[in-house]
């Protein structure tokens, strides 16, 4: 008997892992998967695969702070909510590849898929530039990503509603952490206030984005982001009045024909990102270590 | 019978991260069934979707149960309901201030409506885990793992680490 987990790893019969936090796979182990059967399984596949993406690239976007943050209390709070996201996005796609039922899981999906695949909106995926647009674009997705799991845990998918529920809780501290961050920036020195405002302008355009929903998040099974806005204004006016921001007054970033995020058009910056992310996985297919 | 045996060497086992607390210290340990002779099917649920550390409760639960000659073992995963800070007993409580982490208070109720923001740092004062202390200052929100944040005693000196309310 091992006094530990890790020890009780080190010889385990069935695992080809030899190291702590490697080769983990079917982030939905032991849950009950039925999908219901008045489904609709190409659906709820792609939303699953639409709110995966938005953790899984916005997780892998914070994760470049970690060894450059300001101070180190900064690094562990971004790689932590770079963890959570993480961890949401492998529940979601693990949930889209048994939708799909094309036998998909979520490092197939998450690794083997290129740029057009992903459903991520474009916020997500922007370079987060410095610290001010980087607690700016926290702020932001999570209000928008808080208002639409509150009520996607009285969706209709069990698996679906039960992610979202625990994902509430996480995300409202990933908001207060923002929150707190944009009012020490804007209500700082003139400096903090200036790269904080220029911030804004380049954040803002892709706001619009987020409540603009593709025919899917319309569906029964989604939570539609667009009534949603006024909730999102209320959490963004009561952050932006303390640090002195005045929402700009910018055109939003349009798409292609209408076609952004969510078609799988995104802006350059999604092809780099993945080419770092999946470069590991596509090098060595199927190696576990 | 048979399931108060395995029932009783799951709970043996502990957490990674926390490793002076038990599956059941932590509220992790939701169910233990026996379905025959020689297959033992235990629930766990994870405290935050991306702790890693359900990785290896997983195969830690399958080793023991294995080792106690179960042949079959499932580990299930139940994600709702959510877990809640509030699941961990007074056991588990007084070990972590036993060992110098501040255990939480109760959690925060979830509203059915939005979810309010916080602007503010915490007004309650933790007491400090070494000297009793009220006079204490949270340093950062998130600590080395997902379930804790970092603070400070203002009259020892000494930082600790609290685990968060969920």
């Amino acid at each position: 008997m091992f006094d530990n987990a890790y020890e009780a790893l080190a010889d385990s019969a069935d695992d080809t892992r030899w190291a702590f936090g490697t080769g983990f796979h079917d982030a939905l182990s032991g849950v009950d998967t039925d999908v219901p059967g008045e489904t609709d399984r190409d659906q709820l596949a792609t939303y699953c695969l639409m709110l995966g993406d938005d953790a899984l690239v916005h997780a892998q976007r914070l994760t470049e702070w970690v060894t450059r943050a300001p101070d180190l209390e900064e690094e562990v709070a971004l790689a932590n909510i770079a963890l959570d996201l993480l961890g949401q996005a492998r529940l979601l796609l693990a949930r889209a590849g048994q939708a799909e039922g094309a036998g998909r899981d979520e490092d197939a999906l998450a690794h083997f898929r290129d740029e057009h695949e992903f459903r991520n909106v474009r916020l997500a995926e922007q370079p987060l530039g410095d610290f001010a647009r980087t607690v700016l674009t926290v702020l932001v997705l999570s209000s928008w990503r808080l208002a639409v799991f509150q009520r996607l845990r009285h969706g209709p998918d069990p698996v679906l509603a039960a992610i979202a529920a625990k994902g509430v809780n996480e995300l409202a501290y990933h908001r207060d952490y923002a929150a707190q961050w944009v009012v020490r920036l804007g209500d700082g020195t003139d400096h903090s206030h200036q790269r904080l405002t220029a911030a804004l302008g380049d954040v803002w355009p892709l706001v619009d984005e987020l409540f603009t929903p593709h025919e899917i998040e319309r569906g029964d099974l989604a939570v539609d982001p667009a009534p949603l806005r006024a909730e999102f204004d209320d959490v963004l006016t009561t952050v932006f009045a303390p640090a002195h921001l005045e929402t700009p007054d910018v055109a939003p970033r349009s798409g292609i024909a209408g076609r952004t995020g969510r078609h799988g058009v995104h802006t350059e910056h999604l092809g780099l990102l993945l080419a770092e992310m999946q470069s590991l996985a596509r090098a060595h297919p199927e190696a576990t270590w | 019978m048979v399931t108060t045996e395995a029932r009783r060497i799951a709970e043996t086992a502990t957490d990674p991260e926390l490793p002076m607390l038990t599956l059941v210290d932590l509220g992790v340990l939701r169910d233990v069934q026996v379905t025959d002779a020689d297959t033992a099917v235990v629930t766990i649920t994870p405290t935050y979707s991306g702790c890693p550390a359900i990785a290896e409760i997983r195969a830690d639960l399958h080793r023991r149960l294995t080792a106690a000659g179960y042949r079959h073992v499932e580990v299930r995963t139940a994600l709702h309901p959510p877990w809640s800070s509030d699941w961990i007993t007074e056991r588990g409580r007084a070990k972590l201030a036993e060992h110098g982490i501040s255990p939480p208070d109760a959690a925060p109720e979830q509203p059915p409506g939005p979810v309010p923001l916080t602007l503010e740092p915490p007004r309650t004062a933790r007491a400090c885990p070494r000297c009793g202390d009220r006079r204490t200052e949270r340093l950062s929100a998130f600590g080395a793992t997902a379930c804790r944040s970092l603070w400070r005693c203002r009259s020892c000196s000494e930082p600790f680490e609290h685990v968060k309310e969920i």
